[in-house]
């Protein structure tokens, strides 16, 4: 077989930047308008099917923010035949960051991705239900972003009274 | 028209179970929608234990992190120490000494006996058995005996150490170990010869809860969860670390994913995984169990004080923590539960840039509510405690 990140940048060209092996991962950074098209040609690709969708995490890289890329959402996947990993990584600029949702090709996508918007405050364009998963409703801000305080405080709700 | 033969009115109810719940295994929050008895549509809610794992990890060294990993899945702490610094091991690109190696094997299998034991151990008490949990929990505190005479700590131990391990092991470890895994052999025995056959526990659980193949990939299962689906991967096998690929032992596979198979399944993973320690402790060589690369270990008390390359290598230590390389580095491990990942992206600093955890009964608990949809309330806590979550990786 191929190197699968030849092959990725030869269905994607473009597409496709930067391509590493380091640690034996192999690792792609990729454009974020194709990439429910590669998460779905990697699902169906007959050699080596990504069937497995293992995790989805978002990063802040806060020092990049002048050149256009302050947010990354990364994807791991795994094949169950072919006992293969991939990463995806998926630069997003601006400060509202947003990519297409994996949801439509990985359902299972979906809690992963509430997660990072919850945390990090990039939003899943055509998600089902984008609304925070481990903070609480009314929460300020994103804590997972680098200029989010460690220390800082915000008021958790009460309950209200019964009687 | 009788009275009698007109269609009463009725509407569904709404109920939550948990977040404080004693059948909801933590601090989890399902809302259910009653049709009568029968869940017409379910939503869960997590986050009632988060504590920021993350963000935390973000603000320690490498070394500090390790306490805090114990408390992901505290049923099985061990594991996340050895998977948590096997991650940063592999950050450095670091060989750790075999006898380290073995003890990690060794503890990561007891871990996955005890997590398998508390999580049949409680099913089997939600759907009614409670004689099986003392059976369970009275041969699980013995080896949490053992493992305390180790690492000094009873649930959360930072055991390992990036390069290897905190403490050797005592000498007399191997022989405890096996009197104790000749007990927990019996209780298990005892366990199914009360369950495996048993008319309530078979009415309650056989075809509850199934999860098809397909299903299970699709949702991202990984673990037992995932082979009791019929899908026979494990790390262990499939990408082999820790010289697992040496070990003789079997991948217990079932067919109906229902909540029986997954009971099953994990109790032949129990004989399984003492088969692995019993060959792990035959095994077991002779040497130290932390690396003496400088770049992680400590030097020893003579050189710290003896030269000046020692001292320094002792301060730089103690004051700039471990600087791995930059980069990022994805490494998985065969918890009790599935698949539990650590990314690590590097800046080079003594602190790691971004640190994400994959718990394994992630993908469970959001499938959960898909699975529960037209069961019985009462199969609903039956089919949880088979998926076995664990709030503290859950939440994170």
């Amino acid at each position: 077989m191929m190197n699968l990140l030849e092959i990725l940048q030869k269905e994607f060209g473009e597409a496709v930047g930067e391509v590493h092996q380091n640690y034996g991962d192999d690792t792609a950074v990729v454009d974020s308008s194709r990439i429910v098209d590669i998460l779905k040609f990697l699902k169906e690709f007959p050699e080596c099917p990504f069937d497995l969708f293992l995790d989805l995490c978002g990063v802040d890289y806060l020092a990049q923010s002048a050149s256009g890329g302050r947010f990354e959402v990364v994807y791991h996947l795994y094949s169950l035949p072919k006992k293969k990993r991939i990463r995806l990584r998926v630069k997003i600029a601006g400060e509202k960051p947003s990519i297409q949702s994996a949801v439509p090709v990985y359902p299972i996508a979906d809690w992963f991705e509430r997660e990072a918007y919850d945390l990090l405050g990039i939003r899943f364009e055509g998600h089902p239900n984008l609304k925070r998963l481990l903070m609480w409703e009314g929460f300020e801000g994103h804590p997972l972003r680098k200029d989010y305080p460690i220390d800082k405080r915000q008021p958790i709700p009460t309950l209200g009274n019964l009687l | 028209m009788p009275l009698v033969q007109k269609e009463l009115e009725s509407e569904t109810m709404t109920l939550n179970i948990g977040p404080s719940h004693p059948a909801m295994h933590g601090a989890l929050r399902t809302q259910v929608e009653l049709d009568g008895e029968l869940i017409v549509r379910a939503a869960s809610e997590i986050g009632y234990l988060h504590r920021c794992f993350e963000k935390h990890s973000e603000h320690s060294t490498y070394q500090q992190i390790i306490p805090y990993t114990d408390r992901l899945n505290y049923v099985s702490a061990l594991m996340n120490n050895s998977g948590y610094c096997r991650a940063v091991e592999k950050l450095l690109n670091l060989e750790i000494p075999d006898r380290a190696v073995f003890i990690r094997v060794v503890m990561c299998e007891l871990s996955r006996v005890m997590d398998h034991l508390v999580c049949i151990g409680t099913n089997l008490v939600d759907i009614g058995a409670l004689t099986n949990f003392w059976f369970f929990f009275n041969v699980r505190e013995k080896i949490y005996t053992a493992i305390e005479k180790v690492t000094g700590a009873r649930l959360t131990y930072a055991y390992t150490r990036i390069g290897g391990l905190a403490r050797d092991i005592y000498p007399d470890f191997a022989s405890d170990i096996k009197a104790i895994l000749k007990e927990v052999e019996q209780g298990v025995r005892d366990v199914v010869g009360l369950v495996a056959n048993n008319r309530i526990f078979c009415d309650r659980t056989v075809d509850v809860g199934v999860v098809t193949k397909e299903q299970a990939v699709e949702w991202g299962f990984t673990g037992p969860c995932l082979r009791a689906s019929g899908v026979a991967h494990d790390l262990r096998k499939a990408e082999p670390y820790y010289h697992y690929d040496e070990f003789d032992f079997d991948i217990p596979v079932a067919e109906n994913g229902d909540t029986y198979d997954r009971t099953m399944v994990r109790i032949e993973e129990i004989y399984q995984s003492i088969k692995i320690i019993h060959q792990a402790l035959g095994r077991l060589p002779q040497g130290p169990v932390m690396t003496d690369d400088a770049r992680v270990a400590l030097p020893p008390k003579k050189e710290v004080y003896g030269s000046i390359e020692g001292l320094m290598n002792h301060f730089k230590l103690i004051m700039h923590g471990i600087l791995p390389p930059k980069g990022e580095v994805y490494s998985a491990t065969e918890a009790a539960n599935g698949e539990l990942g650590f990314y690590i992206v590097s800046d080079g600093s003594m602190r790691p840039y971004r640190i994400k955890c994959r718990p394994p009964c992630f993908p469970l608990f959001a499938a959960y509510e898909k699975i529960i949809e037209g069961h019985m309330i009462a199969d609903a806590v039956a089919i949880i405690g088979s998926l076995n979550i664990v709030a503290g990786e859950l939440d994170r």
